[in-house]
């Protein structure tokens, strides 16, 4: 009796426990998108590093001026601007305010710009001489002109009396920052006060979910409503309770060679491998023809500066690689690739390459390894012979893409060298006419493709799943993952 | 007395080690937490300044001791990455991976040893045949595959939970729960079915022993024998089992966490050492080997206390 009894208790416990998860109705409701690496960053936006983060941070800060997702550069804390040479006159914008209810004043816009010249965050600002605040115009007097010089006041304006922007930033941004929570996630709510059209849906829930399984399941389950850069086989198992929209990733995925480490350092090797390895068949076995193939250091979101004639420019000749290689002598060429392994589509891409060079006779090998030690050893310590890694556009300019590769560069990590190119690259940076500078930049673009400095593969396609119901999905020439323009259909 | 001197004094003689090698072993892995802050965009000298601040300059042993001086005054550092206390960035994770692997554990025992009862008195050939094979099959899949199983039935069929969407220990208890326990079932399944290989092969062995022979000689029954001696003496190898699977749970969390998108210790552990993120893997790694000393000293005293031979070593 008392053993019945023992289980009668037991299992009704049991049943406590399994019915103990009806959704309560009390919580307000969340947009869930799913995002693969926690914000665990500092969240202050002058001095945030890492990628994901500035992807999500994107919607909470603006700076004097703001991108649109065709490339252009539109007022945002100012309502409009001059210039006028090297001086740069911006009139606020009328009642804005930060997410803490204080007007944005002359003296934050002040602030923020001096923050980050002489923090270094914005290298372009070494060439500002002033910056004043007046009423509400601020006035940037640059040292010398420089062309590109509104993309970087996209840096974001902060208020210059909080000092929490590490853990709980505040901005100007269509959506204000409510919490994080380490590996768990980070609560987004529509900024009431904000200058611009109000977004639609009201909270955003970003949950971290590292693992490809759980983040499928999670979509299916419900529990995830949208999530970005999924791969195509991830999207071919996902049934059709999604809208699948492709953009681009927006960085150039290539395989990178260390140009002064023998044999790389001989322009035929860097040759033979350009004809020994098909983009074309990278791009249609393993991305399922989702990709745009590339073939220099610019993707095509930039239509400003995109060559499209460069991305065929080695057209694949496995005859011509064993020839160019024979004339260099470099008959039985072995190398490694180096690829930081938690990055699964350069795996798969390397995967492909060294299968395309058994053809020309290369012998090549794959070293996964860990990112951090991707950074520090490849990148940092530049001891690599190959690597396959994507480089993306930190602000909206050329600038961004091609000044690596200039040899006196500190980023220049495969070590090109190019007298052509220095002088190519001084001459943009001097140039003040836009046009101008545009030739120079292509012509920078055409010397690393003519000296195969790298051999390109292709922009990645960026897949994102989203419940049926809702649109406004929006990508931009840079890494951004814009919540704003989200809205549920027929409400 | 000396006994309880004895394990205290073997507990931290492992609390030295464990903290020390893992120091140790992030000095000599690749990459460091400046790099792994800053990323690709950073300067030579905001690295070097970087470093300075977060007193990666000092020699290895100088910030060994640093870092015992502020455990024993309560201060585990600040992480690396989140800018945040450790303590409070650890305090919601550890209550979930607790609950987590004490309900894995309560399944494990109150499943495996009712059944390991049963098992150890079967004798039917056929039934003892299927009983091994369908325990082989259990201990051998991977809990995350299990996991995923689960997942498939509970979460996407049955709706019985949405995976992914873990509710907050705090504000919804009992759903927190609920989700875990799928969780739990996917690290319990392998260990029960060892659990029950064990015990039975544990009775086998005893049945065999003289002793067992003399009881049956002298006409007692067989429930009789094995309620009354074989499991007496079977219970302290048993004991000293559970607390090796207490201990093991903690691993199989690491990629269940991952599997169900828990927020816990071990998912919180594989993105700090990616992240080289010292202060939180050195207070981790602490926390796991507290709990692995914690449970064989456990398993000792528990075992001293009921079986006297253990015992008579202490007096001499």
């Amino acid at each position: 009796m008392k053993k019945v009894l023992c289980l009668a208790l037991a299992l009704c416990l049991l049943f406590a426990v399994l019915s103990g998860c009806k959704k309560t109705d009390n919580e307000e409701s969340y947009f869930t998108v799913a995002i693969a690496q926690d914000l665990d960053d500092t969240l202050d936006p002058h001095l945030v590093v890492a990628a994901g983060t500035k992807e999500v941070m994107f919607n909470v800060f603006e700076g004097l001026l703001k991108p649109t997702p065709e490339g252009n550069l539109v007022p945002a804390v100012c309502s409009s601007y001059t210039v006028d040479g090297t001086k740069y006159t911006f009139t606020l914008r009328d009642g804005i305010k930060f997410h803490n209810g204080r007007p944005v004043t002359a003296e934050d816009v002040v602030y923020s710009i001096t923050r980050c010249r002489d923090g270094g965050y914005v290298s372009a600002f070494s060439n500002i001489s002033e910056v004043k605040g007046e009423g509400n115009t601020v006035t940037i007097t640059l040292k010398e002109p420089m062309v590109e010089f509104a993309a970087y006041l996209t840096c974001a304006i902060i208020p210059r009396d909080y000092a929490d922007q590490a853990t709980a930033p505040i901005g100007t941004g269509p959506y204000k920052f409510v919490s994080r929570s380490a590996q768990e996630n980070v609560i987004l709510q529509a900024f009431d006060d904000y200058w611009g059209a109000k977004p639609k849906i009201r909270n955003i829930r970003l949950r971290i979910i590292e693992n490809g399984d759980s983040l499928l399941m999670s979509l299916k389950s419900g529990a995830v409503d949208m999530a970005s850069h999924l791969t195509s086989t991830q999207v071919k198992g996902l049934g059709d309770g999604f809208d699948i929209v492709q953009g681009n990733m927006n960085l150039v995925q290539a395989l990178y060679l260390n140009n002064v480490r023998a044999p790389f350092d001989d322009i035929r090797v860097r040759q033979a491998l350009s004809y020994a390895i098909d983009k074309h068949e990278i791009i249609n076995h393993v991305f399922d023809g989702y990709g745009s193939p590339l073939g220099s250091s610019m993707y095509p979101a930039f239509s400003k500066y995109f060559l499209p004639e460069l991305t065929d420019y080695y057209k694949t000749d496995v005859q011509k690689a064993r020839d160019l290689l024979k004339e260099a002598g470099y008959e039985n060429l072995s190398f490694r690739i180096t690829v930081p392994s938690n990055y699964q589509p350069h795996m798969d891409t390397a995967t492909v390459i060294v299968e395309q060079l058994k053809r020309a006779g290369i012998n090549a090998s794959i070293e996964p390894v860990e990112w951090e030690t991707w950074v520090s050893r490849v990148y940092s310590g530049r001891d690599f012979e190959t690597t396959v890694v994507g480089f993306d556009a930190s602000t909206m300019t050329a600038r961004a893409l091609l000044e690596r590769f200039g040899s006196a560069n500190g980023k220049n990590f495969i070590g090109y060298k190019s007298e052509k190119y220095d002088e190519l690259l001084k001459k943009a940076l001097a140039e003040y006419d836009d046009a101008k500078q545009t030739e120079y930049f292509k012509a920078m673009e055409r010397d690393l493709t003519e000296n195969a400095a790298n051999v390109y593969i292709q922009d990645l396609a960026d897949l994102v799943a989203v419940r049926k119901g809702v649109s406004g999905v929006r990508f931009y020439p840079i890494y951004v993952l814009d919540l704003s323009g989200l809205e549920y259909e027929g409400k | 007395m000396r006994y309880a001197l004895g394990k205290l004094g073997t507990f931290l003689v492992t609390m030295f080690l464990v903290s020390a090698l893992t120091f140790v072993a992030f000095a000599v892995i690749p990459g460091d937490p400046a790099t792994a802050k800053l990323g690709t965009e950073a300067t030579p000298e905001q690295l070097e300044a970087l470093r300075q601040e977060m007193g990666l300059n000092e020699p290895l042993p100088v910030r060994y001791l640093k870092w015992v001086a502020g455990f024993f005054s309560g201060d585990l550092g600040t992480s690396y990455k989140y800018n945040t206390p450790v303590g409070e960035l650890l305090g919601p994770k550890l209550r979930v991976t607790l609950a987590l692997s004490l309900m894995s554990f309560f399944l494990i025992v109150v499943i495996a040893l009712p059944v390991g009862l049963f098992a150890a008195g079967v004798e039917n050939k056929t039934v003892l045949g299927i009983g091994s094979a369908v325990n082989q099959l259990l201990m051998a899949v991977p809990p995350f595959f299990t996991g995923i199983i689960l997942t498939w039935v509970f979460s996407l069929t049955l709706h019985l939970f949405i995976h992914g969407d873990f509710p907050s220990m705090d504000s919804n208890l009992p759903g927190a729960l609920h989700y875990l326990f799928y969780a739990a079932v996917a690290i319990a399944i392998p260990r029960i079915a060892m659990t029950v290989r064990m015990m039975k092969s544990t009775a086998d062995g005893e049945e065999k022993k003289d002793y067992v022979r003399t009881v049956y000689s002298k006409g007692a029954a067989k429930s009789l024998v094995m309620a009354g001696h074989i499991l007496k003496n079977a219970v302290p190898p048993i004991v000293s089992f559970l607390a090796q699977t207490l201990a093991e749970i903690i691993a199989a969390s690491i990629v269940v966490e991952q599997v169900f998108a828990i927020p816990g210790l071990g998912r919180f552990l594989v993105s700090s050492i990616s992240g080289r993120d010292y202060p939180v893997v050195e207070a981790i790694v602490v926390i796991i080997a507290f709990w692995v000393v914690l449970a064989g000293t456990l398993a000792d005293l528990i075992n001293l206390a009921i079986d006297p031979r253990l015992r008579k070593g202490d007096k001499r």
